[in-house]
């Protein structure tokens, strides 16, 4: 069986008779059974729902009647809710929870025919950028494998580029699917804010978490982005907007398109192997017909401590459902309630998420609220509006997604700041609620360089489209990390 | 704002979560650089400025008040730690 590594080549060996979805659905296991002690970077396979979703999509096949997506197998994060298969956030709370229903993100992909093959290890709720924050254990990196693959999407990330899965859903709150796409060198886009239903996704930061897909090519993200988005009523915040079929703007040529350069991106501290391949990547685009425009952002440096105002005051409150009561870890032999709640929530959350909560829990204080959370969510309308200025003068804005490629495991775990640090390049997007996505871009070091690219409000198309064409000039998507042969 | 121990314990108290008296210290340097970065927002004139809590400035749906929801009330509390007669099962408040 010759492998496929893209959705779209999968779709065409299952369309052509080349290999069964069960087929498909077995190799894959088999690689994530051979591979995965090394990378970690899934939490549990999901064998037997997976074999019999593949044989449906054979059957379905066969009768002409499969999805969009039918028999392409796939990775979730686990941090969305999957019926019938344990959902763990990365925590130990959550380590005996199977899912009574299944996120809505989910249900549509399985609508379209996709496998579910196994559930993706994460930062603990999503609270990381490096994915050393689960109880399942770190991730490693399949490029150099003392490299940590980003977070907080860094498992979905990580098994994509080492060939366990066809794509993976990934979430992001400040840069979670964006910065491991760019540290393992695959695709992945963060929608606008309300592209997605978060219903059955569990929640960090409400106000900012975005689910998306994580794929090799932008062809495959448009694919699986239109699939999974659209409006639900189960969530408030849902956007009640059509969804178009992004695949169909893919072959545009780029001429006219105005792309910003915001030189607030562009400055010290950007490691300079980054830049330089970000540079290369930006006058590709403009080798494609695209002009350049200088834009700026000023608010840019303080979107990080806003943002760690915000996230961590969303999770004190989303988190505060975590109490020994209904579901999750519960302590044994509570002697009383405040006993259960304690010993439950100390014992069952990680380092990082009860800092985060501790945090979140002061900022929202009586007597700090205006201090923190208020002057956060003004900053926040600041950022906003220094977006919207610049998107009259341009249709997307290209820079880098992270300061620097995959740093070494451990390197900055005693230092939260610096990982904060880290998202700096990618939060600004996230308060704003805009659409943003990362493309591989070339590598330093052996190591991937991700390009970030910044649409306004609803326009995934026009950066698909630029991402698409992009990728019909390089071949950086299409290059693997050598992770041995599976025998 | 200075962290100290006082201003950590009423936190792990509000968050009901337990801090080890090893962990104190950590968790005091550790906020306290949290919140250093967090002062940096003071830097920005933000008089007059309406705070963003939606990034579309969307606001809460309204629908009919009509039953949508099927009781699943015995699937939902099967991965309850403790229940009885449909109810979730605590330590004793009353005495």
């Amino acid at each position: 069986m010759s492998t496929p590594v893209t959705i779209e080549g999968a779709l065409r060996g299952l369309a052509a008779g080349e290999y069964s979805s069960v087929e498909l659905t077995r190799h894959f296991l088999d690689v994530i059974r051979e591979r995965n002690p090394v990378l970690n970077a899934v939490i549990s396979t999901t064998d037997d729902i997976a074999i019999a979703q593949a044989e449906q999509a054979d059957r379905d096949r066969q009768a002409g009647r499969g999805g969009p997506l039918a028999g392409v197998p796939i990775l979730h994060k686990d941090i969305f809710c999957t019926e019938g298969a344990r959902t763990s956030a990365g925590s130990k709370m959550l380590d005996n929870f199977v899912s009574p229903y299944s996120a809505t993100a989910v249900e549509k992909l399985t609508k379209a025919g996709a496998i579910m093959v196994g559930k993706a290890n994460m930062d603990e709720f999503a609270m990381g950028s490096s994915n050393e924050n689960s109880f399942y254990g770190v991730v490693r990196n399949p490029w150099q494998t003392d490299r940590v693959p980003g977070g907080s999407s860094g498992g979905s990330a990580a098994a994509v580029a080492a060939g366990f899965c066809l794509a993976a859903t990934g979430t992001d709150t400040g840069g979670s699917i964006r910065q491991p796409a760019s540290f393992c060198g695959i695709t992945g886009i963060k929608p606008t804010y309300g592209r997605v239903s978060r219903w059955g996704m569990i929640a960090y930061g409400s106000s900012l978490d975005q689910a998306g897909p994580m794929t090799r090519t932008a062809a495959d993200a448009a694919l699986m982005l239109q699939t999974m988005a659209g409006f639900d009523h189960r969530d408030s915040t849902s956007l009640d907007e059509p969804v178009p079929l992004f695949t169909e703007a893919l072959d545009q040529p780029l001429a006219g398109l105005r792309i910003g350069l915001c030189k607030e991106y562009l400055q010290d501290g950007l490691d300079s192997g980054v830049e330089t391949q970000v540079q290369n990547a930006i006058r590709e685009l403009e080798g494609l017909g695209a002009s350049l425009v200088e834009v700026s952002l000023p608010h840019t440096q303080y979107a990080v401590p806003a943002y760690y105002v915000i996230a961590p005051a969303e999770c004190s409150a989303n988190l505060s459902r975590f109490d020994g009561v209904r579901f999750g870890h519960r302590c044994d032999d509570p002697v009383d309630l405040e006993d259960l709640y304690t010993r439950s929530r100390s014992e069952g959350f990680g380092r990082e998420v009860r800092q985060r909560i501790m945090v979140g829990a002061f900022a929202l204080s009586a007597g700090y609220y205006d201090a923190y959370y208020r002057k956060a969510q003004q900053i926040r309308r600041l950022i906003k509006n220094d977006f919207i200025s610049a998107f009259k003068t341009v249709d997307l804005i290209a820079g880098p997604v992270a300061p620097s490629t995959a740093f070494p495991l451990g390197d900055m775990t005693d230092d939260p700041v610096a990982m904060y640090l880290q998202d700096i390049f990618t939060v600004p997007s996230s308060l704003a609620g805009l659409p943003a996505m990362s493309i591989p871009a070339g590598f330093s070091d052996n190591l991937p360089v991700g390009l970030q690219l910044i649409g306004n409000y609803l326009d995934e198309g026009r950066m698909l489209n630029a991402a698409h064409q992009f990728q019909q000039r390089t071949d950086w998507h299409l290059r693997s990390p050598d992770t041995g042969e599976v025998s | 704002m200075k962290v100290d121990e006082a201003v950590v314990n009423t936190v792990a108290n509000l968050a009901k979560l337990k801090l080890e008296a090893g962990d104190i210290d950590t968790t005091i340097e550790q906020m306290s650089r949290i919140l250093a970065l967090m002062e940096q927002m003071q830097a920005v004139d933000t008089s007059g400025v309406e705070p963003l809590a939606h990034p579309l400035d969307a606001v809460q749906r309204l629908r009919e008040d009509v039953v949508t929801e099927s009781d699943q009330h015995e699937k939902y509390q099967a991965v309850a730690p403790e229940t009885d007669s449909s109810l979730y099962l605590v330590p004793k408040v009353v005495e």
